[in-house]
């Protein structure tokens, strides 16, 4: 653990530093892919037809706990980072560990703001309004659910090799994923939820 | 290629993080808790939230580390230009015709 | 819909085809179990992650969904050809014209063009392989399952018929009832997800792969045009994604995105649309812009006249390729200014256009010009893409094009800007490059029969569709009265459509007679040509270089020619790396194109069981740490000797 000088170990193959670069250009295509669901909610928003419009439904104390609970489950996921590029695998799985119980504690927390507006008349069918907020929201938890998926079996491959050129590369870029999604939830929470309730 | 020294403290990573709830509870403060007109609540929330990006795009995932350093960056100025086009020209089309009226 | 309704039932034709694709899938069947080619099949090309293989396999599947989209066309044809036919019927007539548009553009010619720059660009920049061999795999097998679902459904379920733009509230469940447009928004949907991971491979594959002294401005043109074109595909492809994920929903579960009820949108299923729509025609015509480059300056034996304007203009189009999407609807009723600010936007990708038409000129003029085969679609090429190219801004012109929208003056322009600008490209590209594939050429005489033949039948089918169409024919029309006077101009356009068919049979048969007959030892650089992929073996080995060559200008090859530098030493041999075959992509593409069949029919109990496939695939792929395989030194030092003779 001193602070030697060196190549990151997830940087070191020509194959990783292409995986890496890969994946940020995957990433370029998210970000597209993402202000296409953004676009639409914005266009659809008004049209609530005969169903509530954001302000009837959102409820401010659960959409921060979940803004909170994913803002630290990144931060957690810098530190794992951080545990691994410092060689520490202990620090690094529970690290990891916590970050996918808090990611577990968000999708919790956001399934649950969903029946909660099921049952106050806000379903997928009722308005091109639910439908873009459902589908944008959606599509993110979706992305978190995968995530969780993906760094789980990451875990057991960090667990059965320990930290190598291979597993610290594939680990990086899911935390790359994993940070991403948290940039994504920063402009859900400002454009939806704190605009729908604002305007 | 990136040769950075691993800090025994990741101080970068806890500013970031610091900075990160605040800058979401300066959020929620100014919008319920200001009298400035919806336009400018969603003038500066809009900030705040394009800083947090900001935010953690350099201290969480280092996008300036590495060989590709540059590439990334470029990539994502052209990916935010990408998605200004889309998001501010689909309202301009779809809002301003005919639909508006 | 039960099981017993899947068949399509009730059309002769459709229960001719149905018979058809029965006998030849049992007679295929049959035929590679006589001939006892299962395991080398599986082994050499359903489970290969050599770029050179995916790209071959890319242009046969490309070829053979040319063969479809042209039967599909011929009928329309047939059905305009005199007043008041009734060749098809007029549901048919729908079905045929929406999947001649999804399959020529989306089937034809990306796979073509795809097919091609798998081939090319790794030779091009002196790489092994591409960035990432193993998902360019499941790229090519997400398109080819994205296809074969789209295809099956003329005989199972019926086919889509609102169009291959599919506009709301038409393509809705409310006017378009039955399981059509479920495959529309499903089969696109996964070949889709294909392209976007070749954009993606290729974006990486040219930054960082490229060999040592290849700078940027040392680029081959057709490495450039590809570069950009992969950028616009990792930019476009997602809006199409959702607008597609949108089109699901709307259909299987009843949302309201572009509904007219209940706070839809149909106006933003166009918006969307076109946003990945536009970007789309630079993705198919951009490369094809790069291989004419390479054709051009080979055969005028001189290098690209201005070549960093080429560069400047490629990526000046790709900018702009976001800003136009309007043009394609200012009779919606957008605003003023919206029409207005797209008009100027449009009218200003002619600019960068207009350089690279000026460039190839340049490098023609004082050239010593070879009528090749290949040459000879590039120089037909010029002209009339021209021609699709003015009528472009004339559409532009948004008021202008009021009169013009939705007729065939329209179906015209977009058939002249597509046919030369990517059919004939890939044709160029295939005389061109196939010596490389095959190591044989195509036979050029049967060559200038399918270029003759085709070139004239392309003139004679589009040329009096500008015609029609400024005296007022909408397109997709499915009969006329013979009061309009138009019978004679389709008629001609329909004899017109029968020597582009005989251009194109040609092709295929030269395809047979130069398998069987065309003389083997063309040596690795038949054309004298000026980059490094004619560096290496014809066909090219699956290692591709034994020594990756060191750049140090443009049109490295020619001058390392002319020095005699081209050839090998055995002491810079070393040991080359190469990654393995792979189950996972097809096994991976098969179980999503399980789930998308299960899903086009709402059978969602099976589309979840069959859904673990994919899980498992995902799994499997995630634990996978196969490394490849190293070829020895003496290997490779036997397959250089047995082109090069003796090494140094």
């Amino acid at each position: 653990m001193s602070s030697h000088v060196e190549t990151p170990l997830e940087y070191r193959s020509e194959q990783s530093q292409m995986n890496i670069l890969g994946f940020w250009i995957f990433l370029g295509a998210e970000i597209v892919l993402f202000s296409t669901l953004f676009a639409s909610y914005f266009v659809l928003e008004h049209n609530t037809a005969d169903g509530p419009a954001g302000q009837d439904i959102f409820i401010l104390k659960d959409v921060l706990i979940e803004t909170f609970l994913l803002l630290t489950s990144s931060f957690t996921c810098g530190l794992a980072i951080h545990s691994m590029r410092n060689h520490n695998l202990k620090g690094l799985l529970t690290w990891i560990v916590i970050t996918l119980l808090l990611g577990a504690g968000f999708l919790y927390m956001e399934i649950n703001e969903f029946i909660h507006y099921v049952h106050e008349g806000a379903t997928l069918q009722t308005s091109g309004f639910t439908a873009g907020f459902f589908t944008l929201l959606g599509t993110h938890g979706a992305h978190v659910t995968l995530g969780i998926g993906w760094i789980t079996l990451l875990i057991i491959q960090l667990v059965k090799r320990g930290i190598t050129e291979k597993t610290a590369s594939k680990f990086f870029i899911a935390s790359l994923y994993w940070h991403f999604l948290d940039v994504v939830w920063i402009f859900i929470f400002t454009f939806v939820y704190l605009k729908g309730m604002v305007m | 290629m990136s040769t950075q020294k691993q800090h025994r403290f990741p101080w970068n990573h806890v500013i970031g993080f610091i900075l990160s709830i605040a800058l979401t509870l300066l959020a929620v403060f100014v919008a319920f808790q200001t009298d400035f007109s919806s336009n400018v609540v969603l003038w500066i929330i809009g900030s705040l939230a394009i800083f947090q990006a900001l935010i953690q795009l350099f201290l969480f995932m280092h996008i300036t580390e590495g060989k590709e350093g540059p590439v990334n960056v470029i990539n994502m100025i052209y990916s935010v230009f990408l998605a200004l086009v889309i998001v501010f020209g689909s309202i301009w089309v779809l809002t301003s015709g005919h639909a508006a009226m | 819909m039960s099981f017993d309704e899947i068949l399509v039932t009730g059309d002769p034709l459709i229960f001719a085809s149905q018979i058809a694709i029965g006998l030849t899938m049992i007679g295929l069947i049959a035929l590679i179990t006589y001939l006892k080619r299962w395991k080398w099949l599986w082994s050499e090309w359903f489970t290969t992650v050599d770029h050179k293989k995916i790209g071959i396999m890319y242009i046969i599947s490309g070829v053979l969904m040319f063969f479809r989209g042209g039967v599909d066309g011929l009928l329309m044809k047939a059905q305009t050809s005199r007043p008041g036919l009734e060749v098809l019927d007029a549901q048919h007539y729908d079905e045929i014209f929406t999947t001649h548009g999804v399959i020529m553009i989306l089937f034809m010619a990306m796979p073509l063009l795809i097919g091609v720059m798998n081939v090319v660009v790794p030779l091009q920049i002196g790489a092994r392989d591409v960035a990432f061999p193993k998902l360019n795999a499941l790229s090519f097998w997400l398109f080819f399952v994205g296809a074969m679902l789209f295809n099956v459904s003329f005989v199972l379920g019926g086919s889509p018929d609102a169009g291959w733009t599919s506009y709301f509230p038409l393509a809705g469940k409310e006017f378009t009832p039955g399981v059509g447009n479920n495959y529309y928004a499903i089969a696109i949907q996964i070949a889709g997800i294909g392209t976007l991971a070749t954009g993606i491979n290729f974006v990486v594959t040219i930054l960082k792969m490229r060999a040592p002294g290849m700078t940027w401005m040392r680029m081959p043109m057709f490495t450039w045009t590809s570069f950009i074109t992969s950028i616009i595909i990792v930019a476009a492809f997602p809006i199409f994604t959702i607008a597609l994920l949108y089109m699901t929903f709307d259909r299987l579960f009843g949302t309201h995105f572009f509904t007219v009820a209940s706070g839809g949108d149909p106006m933003l299923w166009l918006n969307l649309f076109w946003l990945w729509g536009h970007p789309e025609v630079y993705i198919v015509v951009l490369p094809a812009f790069g291989m004419f480059s390479e054709v051009i300056a080979t055969f005028a034996r001189k290098n690209l006249f201005g070549y960093k304007s080429m560069v400047v203009s490629v990526a000046g189009i790709a900018f702009l390729s976001m800003l136009v999407w309007v043009h394609h609807f200012y009779t919606m009723g957008n605003s003023a200014a919206v029409n207005s600010i797209f008009s100027l936007t449009t009218m200003m990708i002619a600019i960068p256009t207009g350089v690279k038409i000026f460039n190839w000129l340049f490098t023609l003029r004082k050239g010593r010009i070879e009528f090749s085969t290949s040459m000879l679609w590039a120089l037909a090429f010029i002209p009339c893409f021209t021609i699709g190219g003015v009528t472009g801004v004339m559409l532009a012109m948004a008021a202008a094009d009021y009169q013009y929208h939705n007729t065939m003056f329209l179906v015209a322009h977009f058939h002249y800007v597509l046919i030369p600008g990517v059919v004939f490209a890939v044709f160029a590209a295939l005389y061109y490059w196939w010596p490389k594939m095959f190591g044989f050429k195509l036979n050029e005489k049967i060559g200038k029969w399918h270029f003759w033949l085709f070139v004239i039948g392309f003139n004679m089918t589009f040329m009096p569709m500008f015609f029609v169409g400024l005296d007022g024919m909408s397109r997709r029309l499915y009969t006329y009265s013979e009061s309009t006077g138009w019978g004679a101009w389709l008629g001609f356009s329909a004899i017109g459509s029968l020597i582009l068919a005989a251009g194109f049979a040609a092709l295929c048969y030269n395809i047979y007679w130069s398998f069987r007959y065309a003389p083997r030892d063309v040596g690795s650089d038949p054309w004298h040509a000026r980059t490094l992929e004619w560096m290496t073996a014809s066909p090219a080995p699956h290692y591709n270089f034994a020594v990756v060559p060191e750049v140090e200008q443009r049109d490295d090859f020619w001058h390392k020619k002319k020095r005699e530098e081209t050839g090998l030493k055995k002491a810079d041999l070393k040991p080359v790396h190469m990654p393995n075959n792979s189950w996972m992509p097809i096994f991976l593409a098969s179980a999503i194109g399980l789930v998308g069949f299960f899903l086009v029919f709402e059978w969602f109990t099976l589309a979840i069981i069959a859904s673990v496939g994919i899980v498992i695939g995902l799994i499997a792929n995630s634990f996978d740490y196969d490394d490849g395989y190293h070829i020895p030194v003496d290997e490779l030092e036997e397959e250089e000797r047995e082109w090069r003779g003796d090494l140094k």
